[in-house]
């Protein structure tokens, strides 16, 4: 067997065993989750909102209700800001600047979410105490870090989706009298769409995700929030804060969580997928 | 083939006024003297040829003609562009109102990936809120006048991508006339359409002439020869010749012009 070949052997073989992680990953949470949803019942366990796993109650409503609105919240603040941001520095700034800003913007994802967290906390929570009221620890916080946590994502695949679009369609625009901004407002965004709705599905999954950042700023209380201001307990808190002490059906109940997780974020991604090979 | 000096002498080789008129044009991209010196006058109603080897910069000096140089950086242009009366390159010139007047075809058909009813009304509605009644007829009139309205009328909603590249192409000048033009350039809009559909075009451009300028860019000289009435020959960013499209063709005055229409270049 000669060098190349076997170099390529080698490759294959770690290849497949990162696939195969995903494999015993997905079986793993499966295997350690499942009996404890056949044992409440899905219905139950998904929409009750009674957690009380030391009496037996596993209801996870109020932290999908909570994951849910955390989301939410982050893509009202993170999609208009980001998308903003792509327009900006895809159609209407020079080459240079671009070159200049883009690599700065994708810094933020290389920011460590406990230092986001940190900064939520230090920052962003006395903030909210002080002038809207509340524990400070709140939805909003969580949903303001979160929208910030997924701008470099939203931003650079929208600017890919809008730097993607036919300079010929500018053109044709402009040369009918349009101004820059009615030509990127009428072709050039329904042009770019999917790539648009995919980069806020992968923002979406990131924002779904993200456990460190939450649970410090977020105050994780385990009830359905009546107001922005509430302190609220996300799936994935949920699991990061109680597996170190769980066992038995207990334990079996955070991995069903995860499954709970597992399907949402497969989801995205496949639309997100489907959409982008739509185009 | 020989030219007469009696003919050269009395033959007016620019006039002197047109709809638009050229006086002492230059353009450079950053540094490149891409057009130079040149002074010519099309006349309104009429078709005009531009012709001339690759990279001559007959491309460059129809974008002179609705200013869509101006996307690229680093262009510098000198001289006047006279256009009904005012040099388009004054300051202050409506750009907008500019590029009204002075619509633009492109070498391959580029309609926007939207259904053929935004496609015809995208123009009008860039410059105001005409009533949807409006719009209709207007989109009637224009599919009409290119001859596609009875193909497209029972899919006016479907996508404009969907289309032949010549459908493409007439639903692009169609686009172009919802905006009631008065100048129309081309560029080389034949290029990518086969034989019957270019000769379909060509007749479709006689046609709009009567109530249209136009100012097609073409590498095909049978073409200029069929529907110019006047052809610009150029060389290496100069306007070598121009004049009336019959005497280009068989009683060339430069050397160089003679050499192209006779095949001595490419
Ligand atoms: N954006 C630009 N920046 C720099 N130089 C350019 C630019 N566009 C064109 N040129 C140069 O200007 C000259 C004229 O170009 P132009 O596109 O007008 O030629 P053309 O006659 O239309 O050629 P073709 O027949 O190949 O379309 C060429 O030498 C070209 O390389
Ligand atoms: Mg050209």
């Amino acid at each position: 067997m000669d060098r190349g070949k076997f170099v390529e052997r080698v490759l294959f073989l770690l290849a497949l065993s990162s696939i195969s992680s995903l494999v015993i990953i997905t079986i793993f949470i499966f295997e350690e989750g499942l009996p404890l949803i056949f044992h409440t019942g899905l219905k139950d366990f998904i929409f009750s909102s009674h957690w009380a796993p030391t009496k037996g109650h596993f209801g996870i409503a109020a932290m999908i209700i909570s994951s849910i609105l955390v989301t939410l919240g982050a893509m009202v603040l993170g999609v208009p800001l980001g998308l903003a941001c792509a327009i900006v520095l895809a159609e209407f700034c020079s080459e240079r600047l671009r070159g200049l800003l883009k690599p700065t913007l994708e810094l933020l994802a290389g920011i460590p979410s406990v230092v986001y967290g940190f900064l939520g906390v230090i920052w962003l929570v006395p903030l909210i105490r002080n002038y809207l009221g509340g524990p400070g620890l709140s939805l909003l916080a969580a949903a303001v870090i979160l929208g910030i946590m997924i701008l470099p994502t939203v931003i650079s695949i929208s600017i890919d989706a809008l730097t993607a679009v036919p300079d010929v369609y500018r053109d044709g625009s402009i040369a009918l009298g349009a101004t820059q901004w009615q030509t990127v407002h009428r072709v050039v965004l329904p042009a770019a769409s999917s790539g648009i709705i995919t980069a806020v599905i992968l923002g979406m999954g990131r924002a779904v995700g993200e456990t460190m950042a939450v649970i410090m700023v977020a105050g994780n209380a385990l009830k359905i929030p009546t107001s922005i201001l509430d302190p609220v307990r996300t799936l994935t808190s949920n699991i990061a804060l109680e597996l170190g002490y769980a066992a038995g059906r207990h334990r079996e109940a955070l991995f069903a969580t995860g499954i709970v997780l597992f399907v949402i974020i497969m989801i995205l991604n496949l639309s997100a997928t489907l959409l982008a090979r739509r185009k | 083939m020989t030219i007469s000096p009696a003919d050269s002498d009395n033959y007016q080789q620019c006039p002197l006024e047109g709809i638009i008129t050229l006086r002492s044009l230059n353009l450079y991209y950053t540094g490149f003297h891409a057009l130079k010196e040149v002074n010519g006058a099309f006349q309104q109603q009429a078709i005009t040829a531009l012709i001339g080897p690759s990279g001559c910069g007959k491309s460059t000096l129809l974008r002179v003609l609705n200013r869509m140089n101006d996307l690229i950086e680093g262009v510098q242009i000198t001289g006047e562009v006279i256009i009904d009366g005012e040099n388009i390159y004054a300051p202050g010139t409506d750009l907008i109102q500019l590029r009204k007047k002075v619509g633009m075809v492109f070498q391959r058909p580029n309609p926007f990936p939207l259904s053929i009813y935004d496609n015809v009304v995208y123009g009008p509605r860039l410059h105001g809120r005409p009533p949807r009644r409006e719009l209709e007829n207007l989109m009637e009139h224009s599919l009409a006048a290119v001859q596609l309205w009875d193909e497209v009328k029972d899919r006016l909603k479907a996508s404009a991508l969907a289309l032949t590249e010549e459908q493409q192409q007439r639903l692009c000048i169609a686009r172009l006339l919802a905006v009631e033009p008065e100048i129309l350039l081309m560029d080389e809009p034949c290029s990518a359409l086969d034989p019957l559909a270019t000769l379909r075009l060509e007749e479709l451009m006689r046609e709009l002439k009567k109530l249209y300028t136009i100012i097609i860019v073409t590498h095909n000289m049978q073409q200029a020869a069929r529907v110019s009435d006047d052809t610009g020959f150029m060389y290496l960013g100069e306007l070598v010749e121009f004049g009336e499209t019959g005497q280009i063709f068989t009683r060339p005055k430069d050397v160089r012009t003679e050499d192209y229409i006779t095949g001595k270049y490419g």
